[in-house]
């Protein structure tokens, strides 16, 4: 067999961008699917109205407001809990065996199905603490399932840090807690906020952990306390789809494409604020 | 073949006489042995470093000369598994007692890398960081500070205009002597510069030189350098470590002209390191 270089060269660039291509024609196919199934259901009433008639008329207004109020509660608990654990562990934890164990342990509740927590959620915040079906419980399990994800990156960030900053900073008589909050920490800021974009779009569009803590199945209101139910759009989306018959088809893209914009311009804005906090390093 | 000293450009009034030299002691080490983990990387050290004037720390790599100096500034505590035996007196107190504040002794103990390192801030904030975070508020004493050690790490003229500015656009030379503003903003009385000249060019270095020539006036500056002239060319006293122990401590001249261990007279002579 003949060996040329630009032959070899052309098969495994080939591979690689099938590769690529096949992982990126779903995400546009789903995309266009659903923008053009669903856009034609996309009026005001639909975004501003409550649903009527057992949902077959009217339009989703609640369950956008529950979806977000979801996902600022889960953010409130999760992003300081987060941060705050994830610089210890990076920046004070000694590399012993039960900080590995705590690491390793972290990690793996990334993969925990989301379902589980949603149970853990149902015994723990529901039942036990009895908050009742609640935002509070809701925000709360989402939290526990975001933590992960955002301990993860936050600690990625912060070991992306160069040790050569903080050595100079020590080296000027700074003292470690004011070296993690004037250098470490605006310079792993991005990361952490990369952590923070995925935590959002999980905490979104997750239905599981929500079926037992918070989601109401049609509740034409809006939730009045942290204590009341509220409706979700990803619970919304699948009760419309599996549990209420003769709904429209354009109504349930509709919805789901209401859903693929909320996280779309949540992580949009979390972008903005990412390149401003880029560009505000003087690299 | 002798080692010939080069022919710096020594005025005469820069040749300190050996009482001179000798005239106060600023820092003391005292039977000093640091250990990584188990190995023991300085063995029984001991020497006595005078106010005022630049000591030279040379050695062939991996001798502990850069593990001697950070133990001045106790930068080795950030290391896992270290451990330290023996006194360092500075003006008369031990640094490794057990009630030393680290960060105080690191505010009087200032500090300059081989790689210069700035902060990824303008020129102003890297300089005014040290004393923001000691509580210094005022605008105008910060400018002063800033102004003032520009002035004394001879940077002033070039960036005057451009105080905010990226410190990362500064040419190599440059950010060193960024570094060494900003550690000079927090008034140190002693200087640790770590092979500061390792990674600029020709021009950079004697600049720096220049830089040290005029700071040893009112600083202490211990310099490791791998360059023996520049070593001849910079310091009073220097300092030859071989495998962890201090071979010889003399007076400069002497010690390239006269050197009274053979070790030293091989090594400056180039027979091994």
């Amino acid at each position: 067999m003949i060996k040329n270089p630009y032959f070899r060269e052309r098969i495994a660039f080939t591979l690689l961008f099938i590769a690529t291509a096949i992982v990126v024609l779903p995400v546009i196919c789903i995309l266009f699917f659903i923008v053009k199934e669903g856009w034609h259901a996309i009026s005001w009433e639909f975004l501003s109205q409550m649903p009527r008639k057992g949902m077959r008329e009217g339009g989703i207004f609640p369950a956008i407001v529950g979806t977000l109020y979801l996902v600022f509660g889960t953010l409130v608990f999760a992003l300081p809990l987060g941060i705050l654990s994830a610089i210890y562990l990076s920046e004070y934890a000694k590399d012993n065996f039960l900080t590995r164990m705590v690491k390793l342990a972290i990690i793996n509740l990334a993969g925990v199905p989301s379902v589980v927590y949603g149970l853990f959620g149902l015994g723990i915040f529901v039942v036990f603490l009895k908050f009742g079906s609640s935002l509070l419980a809701g925000s709360m399990t989402l939290a526990i399932m975001v933590l992960p994800i955002i301990i993860t990156t936050t600690r990625e960030a912060l070991d992306s840090v160069p040790q050569s900053f903080r050595q100079v900073s020590y080296s000027l008589g700074v003292s470690k807690w004011d070296t993690i909050r004037h250098v470490v920490l605006p310079h792993a800021l991005p990361g952490i906020l990369t952590g923070m974009i995925l935590a959002v779009s999980r905490a979104a569009g997750e239905t599981a952990p929500i079926l037992f803590t918070v989601a109401a199945f049609y509740l034409p209101r809006l939730p009045k306390s942290i204590f009341d139910q509220a409706m979700a759009l990803p619970y919304h989306l699948y009760v419309i789809s599996t549990q209420v018959p003769n709904i429209k088809l354009e109504v349930r893209y509709g919805t789901a494409l209401v859903l693929l914009m909320i996280v779309l311009s949540l992580n949009l804005i979390a972008i903005i604020v990412r390149a401003h906090f880029r560009k505000k390093r003087k690299w | 073949m002798q080692y010939q000293v080069p022919e710096p450009k020594r005025t005469a009034s820069r040749i300190l006489k050996q009482e001179e030299v000798e005239s106060k002691v600023l820092i003391q080490v005292k039977d000093l042995n640091f250990y990584y983990g188990t190995r023991l990387a300085l063995k029984n050290v001991s020497m006595d470093i005078p106010a005022c004037g630049v000591v030279a720390l040379i050695g062939p790599s991996g001798c502990g000369k850069s593990t001697l100096l950070r133990t001045f500034n106790r930068m080795n505590d950030l290391i896992a598994k270290t451990k330290v035996e023996g006194e360092i007196l500075i003006d008369g107190v031990n640094i490794y007692d057990k009630d030393t504040d680290v960060v105080s002794l690191r505010r009087q103990v200032g500090m300059v890398f081989q790689k210069s390192t700035p902060f990824p801030k303008t020129i102003y904030d890297n300089i005014a960081y040290g004393l923001r975070l000691i509580g210094v508020k005022d605008k105008h004493i910060l400018e002063s500070v800033v102004e003032k050690c520009l002035r004394r790490a001879a940077l002033w003229e070039e960036v005057k205009d451009s105080l905010h500015r990226s410190a990362l656009s500064l040419s190599g030379g440059q950010q060193q002597r960024l570094c060494i503003a900003r550690a000079l903003a927090v008034n140190p009385k002693i200087l640790l510069m770590d092979e500061p000249c390792s990674a600029l060019d020709p021009i950079a270095t004697s600049r720096i030189e220049e830089l040290m020539e005029d700071l040893k006036k009112e600083y202490t500056i211990l310099i490791v350098t791998h360059n023996m002239q520049q070593a001849a060319r910079v310091s009073d006293k220097t300092a030859f470590i071989m495998q962890g122990e201090l071979v010889e401590f003399n007076i400069t001249s002497n010690f390239f002209t006269n050197p009274s261990n053979k070790l030293t007279e091989d090594y400056i002579t180039g027979r091994f390191g």
